[in-house]
This record gives structure tokens, sequence and C-alpha cells, in this order.
């Protein structure tokens, strides 16, 4: 993966690099409950992002002095594999994973009844296992699902999308090529059915009304984002029905 | 007075459920006059009100409920017990003796030791403070045989069945002595260990189709048919 920067990164006839429209979200796929030892779990692939995220909980807090009395502490840890970027990333957790492991609790809390589980704690690990741009996007999206797979009572699903200028242009979900090539990058976290805004960041530069726009255009891509993570969440339960049909008909067709 | 799903139908957390004169049940939040799921689950509507039957969830301690749980620690006056609750429980020493606790004279561990199952009743929760237990009723106390099955809280009501139909099934086809904890544990003691196998094999069946119907004929026909083929496979090998 050399990451030069290209001539262009939109053509002509508005075709992107990786060939998506300018409002199109890169394919996505997620996957529930993949790992055994967690209470709740989801795997995501947006374009060339991986992520894991694992949720332990309501479970006990340590150290103790940090438990709430009126209700649940969130905890987050929003960490990048060594391995997850073209030059090694130190493990040690860099100033911009605290900082994304602060805005991506605050983002999720709101969803969450915390107040349901006083003196417990929720324990929340996003992993990317490897990142090309938007994995605080990504990150958010597969959390909310490990939450629901958890058990977790939630308001709603957050669903997140970055929307940006890139040579001049508005687009959505931008890749880092994009981000890195273009003017302005906005991760925007949004609850679809309670249309509301919990996660709003913004670098680069954009006039009020490019703003705006780009606000509708990345809480377009959410939507779309909110129904693969619905999807996502029904088809653990499908698939188990499906596959105890089959093997029932196996069953009849032996005997 | 809409509805906006059918009944049975699997929901996700954030769905909107029904409009105005509707009563918000389990696992569903009214927020100006709309109901909302909040945990993914099969949605129901009875009557007036709207409830979410999850398909995973842990266990929330209830007053009266019997749980299976784990002594994780013998303090001075009683124990820690992990009932996979967010939240440790605790059996004082006068819950487990029959007479007053003297803390010169009675030896704790030698009751029950960290890692002793126990089979004991909630008798006092709320939310400002630890679930607490007893173990001074029939049937309860240290678990000395048989083997534990952890399953989803949720589905203990279906392992159970409608007036304990369900496991009287697996009981009686089995010949296995089952506990259930509310808590998703379940203790198995039978006389062989094929008998407890078979429980063990029926429970993971209803645990796995806990949202299908006419689970009850399905479970009682794989008992029978399983034991037909215990018996051949004893046969035979008598035989040889």
């Amino acid at each position: 993966m050399s990451q030069k920067k290209p001539e262009k990164l939109i053509d002509e006839n508005d075709v992107r690099l990786d060939g998506r429209k300018l409002n199109e979200i890169r394919p996505t796929k997620i996957e529930v409950g993949i790992l055994a030892n967690a209470d709740g779990s989801a795997y995501i692939e947006q374009g060339k992002n991986k992520i894991l995220a694992a949720v332990y909980g309501p479970r006990e807090v340590h150290p103790k002095h940090l438990a709430l009395p009126d209700r649940a502490v969130l905890r987050c840890r929003y960490h990048m594999a060594p391995f997850s970027v073209e030059e090694r990333k130190s493990p040690a957790p860099s100033r911009r994973e605290l900082e994304l492991s602060k805005v991506i609790r605050e983002c999720l809390e709101p969803s969450i009844f915390t107040e349901y589980y006083p003196r417990t704690s929720i324990d929340l690990f996003i992993e990317v296992l490897q990142a090309d741009g938007g994995t605080r996007c990504a990150g958010i999206t597969v959390a909310s699902v490990a939450l629901a797979d958890a058990g977790i009572p939630m308001r709603d699903l957050v669903s997140a999308c970055a929307a940006g200028k890139v040579e001049g242009r508005l687009v959505v979900d931008l890749t880092d090529v994009e981000d890195k090539g273009g003017e302005a990058d906005m991760p925007l976290a949004y609850m679809p059915n309670a249309n509301a805004i919990t996660l709003l960041q913004m670098d680069g530069m954009l006039t009020s009304e490019e703003f705006e726009q780009a606000v509708n255009l990345a809480v377009e891509g959410s939507k779309q984002v909110g129904q693969i993570q619905k999807e996502a969440l029904r088809a653990k339960y499908v698939v188990s029905k499906e596959a105890e049909a089959e093997k029932e008909e196996a069953e009849e067709g032996e005997q | 007075m809409p509805v906006f799903y059918e009944r049975r139908q699997l929901v996700t957390p954030g769905d909107l459920l029904a409009e105005n004169d509707y009563l918000a049940g389990e696992n569903t939040h009214k927020e100006n006059g709309r109901i909302y799921a909040t945990r993914v689950g099969l949605v129901n509507y009875e009557d007036k009100r709207v409830y979410v039957v999850a398909l995973k969830s842990f266990y929330v301690p209830t007053v009266g409920d019997t749980v299976i749980g784990k002594v994780v620690e013998v303090t001075l006056g009683g124990w820690v017990v992990d009932i996979r609750a967010p939240y440790p429980a605790m059996l004082r020493a006068s819950d487990a003796l029959e007479r007053p606790f003297k803390p010169q004279k009675d030896d704790l561990p030698s009751l029950f030791d960290v890692g002793d199952m126990l089979i004991a009743k909630i008798v006092a929760y709320d939310r400002t403070r630890d679930p607490l237990l007893t173990v001074l009723e029939r049937g309860l106390g240290k678990i000395t045989r048989g083997q534990i099955i952890e399953i989803t809280p949720t589905k203990i009501p279906r392992v159970i069945g409608k007036q304990g139909s369900m496991i009287s099934v697996v009981k009686q086809e089995t010949g296995c002595q089952i506990i259930i904890g509310q808590n998703g544990r379940i203790l198995i003691s039978g006389k062989l260990p094929e008998d407890e196998r078979l429980a063990v094999m029926a429970i993971r069946k209803i645990e796995l189709e806990a949202h299908t119907t006419g689970l009850t004929d399905r479970v009682t026909e794989m008992l029978k048919k399983e034991k037909g083929t215990m018996e051949v496979v004893k046969n035979v090998s008598e035989e040889t």
C-alpha cells in the first residue's frame, strides 16, 4: 500500500479513487457475537477498515473509587494494533487514542441507560486491526452493535459516518487518502430513531453552507450504516434459526 | 393507536414499537408517548402492554429468586458469592448457621470455601445495596455432586416451560434431578453420566431454539430418539 498522493482524487465523472460516487459509503459488513469470552462483541469491515469491539459488563468497578452511586460508568479504550497502519505504530496509547477513547465514550453514553445499573462499570474495547481513514466512525458503529449484543439496554443504536471536502467537492465516508489530500473532514455520530447527533468533530475549512450540506450528507450516511447495524443484529438470530431448520431437514433426509 | 410490528417479530434497540395508548413493558421505554425497544428481542403486544422478550441478557437480582452461585471470597463475617449479576452477593454467616455466629468458634472456610458452588436464595436486594443471600431453607446449601451448565438468564422461563411443562419432560425422560437457578446456572445430577449428558443436550437445544414454537414436542422427540440409540449402543457393546 503505497500512499503517494495521486494526481486526482475525483475524476471528471464524479467517481472517486475507489470507484464510489460522492455520496456513497464504503461497502460495510458487520458480524455480531464473534468473541466467546466477552459479554458482547462485534466486528466490522468498512472498506479496508477492520475493527473489533468487545464489551464487558455491567460488572463491579475496579478500582472501587471510580464507581458512581447513581449510574454505571462507561469506560472505553480505543486502540490501534501496531500493524494496523503502514508504519508500525507503538502499541502504547498515544495522545490521539486517548482523545478518541474519550469522544467515543461520550458519544455512546447518551444511548445507554446507565442509570439502571448504579455502582457498576461497562467496559468497552475497540481494537483497530487495519486502518484506512474513518476508524473512529467505524469504531463507534461496531461498539454500539457490541453493546446491543451484550444485552445492555439502549435508547437507540449509534451509527457514525464522516463527511468532508475533497478537491472542492463534498463527499461522504472519506478514506485515508481522501482525508489527507482533502480540505476538510467531519466525523458525525447519530442516533437514527431519536434523530440526535451525539458526536460532531471537524478539521479543515468549510463555509457555513458547505457545513450544513456536509452535516446532511453525514446524517444520510449514518442512516445507511444504521440499517447495516440492524441487519447484522437480526442476522445473528435468523442464521441460528436457519441452521437449525437445515439440520432438521438433513436429519429427516437420513431417516 | 398504531402498532409497528407483528407479534414475535425480531426488533433491535431504538425500534419504534407503538404509540400513545400502550403501556411500556419489559425491555422497552416510553418517550413522548412513543414506545421504543431497548434490547434485541422478540416483540409482543398483550392487551395494552408492549414488551420485548430479550434474546440475550444478564441476570438482575430479584428478591425471592433461587440462584446458583460460586464462593469467591471468605470474609470475617461471611462469604462473597458470584451469582453472575452486575453486583457480588453477600452470604452472612448468620444466614448459613442455624445458631448465632461466634467468630472465635466457627470456622467459615470449613463450611464453604472459595470455589464451592451454592444453591441460595436472595433475601434482600435494592439498587443501593448488594444482594443478600440465605442457605437456611430446604434444598439450599452446598452442591456436592452433579454438573452445572450456564445459559442466558432470559431463557430460563423457556427451560421451565408453562407450569414447568418443559423441565418436567426433561426430568422424566432423563431421570436426572435438575435444579434451575434464576441466574442462568442449571444443576443436573443423574445416576449415570449418560443421563446427565442427555439432559445437558436437551437444555442446550432449548437454549438454541428458545424463540421457536412447538419446542416441548421436539425436545421430547429428541430425547426419546437419543435414548433409543443409547440402548442400541449398550446392547451392541454387551454382545461383543
